[in-house]
């Protein structure tokens, strides 16, 4: 079994994206052979008040037979963001989304802390997206810069009921991170593998074997990335079956136990 | 591993001069990958000293003469598997103008040129001129829409690596790595016309709906594949496009039969 912790649905203002309906993402993962998705609504970044297409993205879900599962854009800089919480908790989501560099707010400050706070105590992860895309093609406008690595040291300290995915993170800022936190507060955090790269480099086996395989999860960024790519690095890491199970799913399953 | 040619148009090697001490292990670590994807040929290229001893982007011409001759020696150790381009930095034109021919004599199959004076600068012609001549390909390092200068590189676009082509017709060119970062639809937009240029799918970027676009705007016959720094990603986008239902001969043509065509006749066995 496969779980994808890092796939949208919906259109993206910089670029046209081809494929960006449930149904595509549904197609691509029978092909990939990916069982679950966790998904995002991905306009929903740039949205003053993310609620409504958060809304749009329980609706656009309902298609997919409980394989597509919710995770909603939170902005807590927003009076009455808990009801989005809520409303997450209520719709079964594993995750919420939150990109303070995209909202302006302080990746660190109150409103910031106490989202996670609460999110932990909701048992909802909270998921951030480093950068969606590299700084040498986003479009002209798209000058936010990237969510930085001392913010997770930050919030993976707060409390043990914190638990944060991180997406689209490289190898240099997973390290710093990582070695950055007591072993207890990095087990808090999971990174997906979607910004590591293979061979002949080897990021993804020289992590493995440095931080350890169970702060890994699968994620493919679909549909601004093919997902292709995850699994071809995967293959080519040449990890045991144990080791590959756990990155695919097991982590994330385990890492969600509160 | 598959029976049909799979060819890397855009590889690198390092050698012991390259400023990092698992050199070796990353050069192996290539060729391995390349074992298990089923790569048939490494068309591959050093950068000089990879910045150990003059920039990776300005490299000496000590340094190139050090990265070619180390690029000749695995091709010798790997015969069949591992081919090379010869490195040129154009602002040293005797130098590199002597470094080609004798390079080309020895064995190597194409010129890399890489980022140090603009695609479109007068001090590229004899190098094109004489790669026409010889009948091999020029891949030229591109920033896919190069906005500004950026640090460490005197980077060239497409619409300047277009203005060269222009005034080469014959001279046969691969715009190195659409997915290496940068804006690929631009360079799309530049390349689309000019017929001596083909599109090199290497790079660590697998935007969704650049093959697309890449398949729309020159199609399957200047289209040819290659990993760069990132093998990976050149394996998804190889199954990816195996996806896309293309008719198998185009397929084919990506992986391998346009190289065939591009580099000189039968230097991969064929």
């Amino acid at each position: 079994m496969i779980v994808d912790v890092a796939t949208f649905v919906g259109t993206y203002p910089y670029r046209h994206v081809p494929r960006t309906s449930p149904e595509s993402l549904l197609g691509e993962m029978d092909r990939i052979g990916i069982e679950e998705a966790w998904v995002g609504h991905l306009p929903s970044f740039l949205y003053k008040d993310p609620a409504p297409g958060s809304a749009e993205l329980l609706e656009m879900l309902e298609k997919g037979g409980g394989r597509l599962r919710p995770t909603p854009t939170i902005n807590p800089g927003l009076p009455g963001w808990r009801r989005d919480l809520d409303a997450a908790a209520e719709a079964k989501a594993p995750a919420v989304r939150v990109y303070p560099m995209h909202q302006q707010l302080d990746p660190v400050g109150a409103s910031m802390r106490e989202l996670l706070v609460a999110a932990g105590q909701a048992k909802l992860a909270a998921l951030f997206t480093v950068r969606f895309e590299d700084v040498r093609q986003r479009q002209p406008l798209d000058a936010v810069p990237d969510f930085p690595p001392s913010a997770v040291r930050a919030l993976a300290r707060i409390d043990d009921d914190v638990r944060i995915l991180v997406t689209h993170a490289g190898k240099g800022f997973i390290e710093e991170v990582h070695f950055g936190l007591t072993p207890g507060e990095a087990q808090r955090v999971l990174w997906d593998i979607s910004w590591l790269w293979g061979p002949p480099e080897n990021e993804l086996t020289n992590l493995v074997g440095t931080i350890g395989e169970d702060r890994f999860a699968f994620g493919t960024g679909m549909p601004l990335r093919i997902p292709d790519a995850v699994p071809a690095k995967l293959e080519l890491a040449g990890f045991s079956s144990e080791v590959r199970t756990a990155i695919e799913s097991e982590n994330v399953s385990r890492w969600l136990q509160w | 591993m598959s029976a049909e040619k799979l060819i890397d148009v855009h590889a690198h090697f390092y050698t012991a001069r390259s400023g990092r001490g698992d050199w070796r292990t990353v050069n192996e670590a290539r060729i391995a990958a390349g074992d298990q994807m089923g790569i048939t040929a490494h068309v591959a290229s050093i950068l000089g000293t990879w910045g150990g001893s003059s920039p990776t982007y300005f490299p000496s011409p000590a340094d190139v003469s050090h990265g070619n001759q180390a690029m000749l020696e695995l091709t010798r150790a790997y015969p069949g598997l591992v081919f090379g381009y010869c490195v040129v930095n154009p602002n040293y034109q005797e130098h590199a103008m002597v470094e080609l021919a004798k390079r080309l004599d020895e064995g190597m199959i194409g010129v890399k040129v890489a980022a140090s004076r603009r695609a479109n600068d007068a001090l590229l012609d004899p190098i094109t001129a004489y790669a026409a001549e010889r009948g091999v390909p020029i891949l030229h390092h591109v920033w896919q829409h190069r906005r500004h200068e950026w640090p460490g590189q005197e980077a060239s676009d497409a619409v300047e690596l277009m203005e060269l082509a222009g005034r080469h017709p014959d001279a046969k060119f691969l715009l190195a790595h659409i997915g290496g970062g940068g804006d690929w639809s631009h360079s799309l937009r530049a390349v689309r016309d000019v017929a001596n240029v083909w599109v090199d799918l290497s790079g660590s970027g697998v935007d969704g709906g650049m093959l697309e676009a890449v398949l729309d705007t020159v199609g399957p016959s200047r289209m040819v594949w290659g990993c760069d720094v990132t093998m990976g990603t050149g394996m998804a986008k190889l199954r990816y496009l195996e996806s896309l239902g293309l008719p198998p001969s185009d397929v084919s043509r990506i992986k391998s039969g346009n190289a065939l065509d591009l580099f000189p006749s039968g230097v991969f066995g064929q």
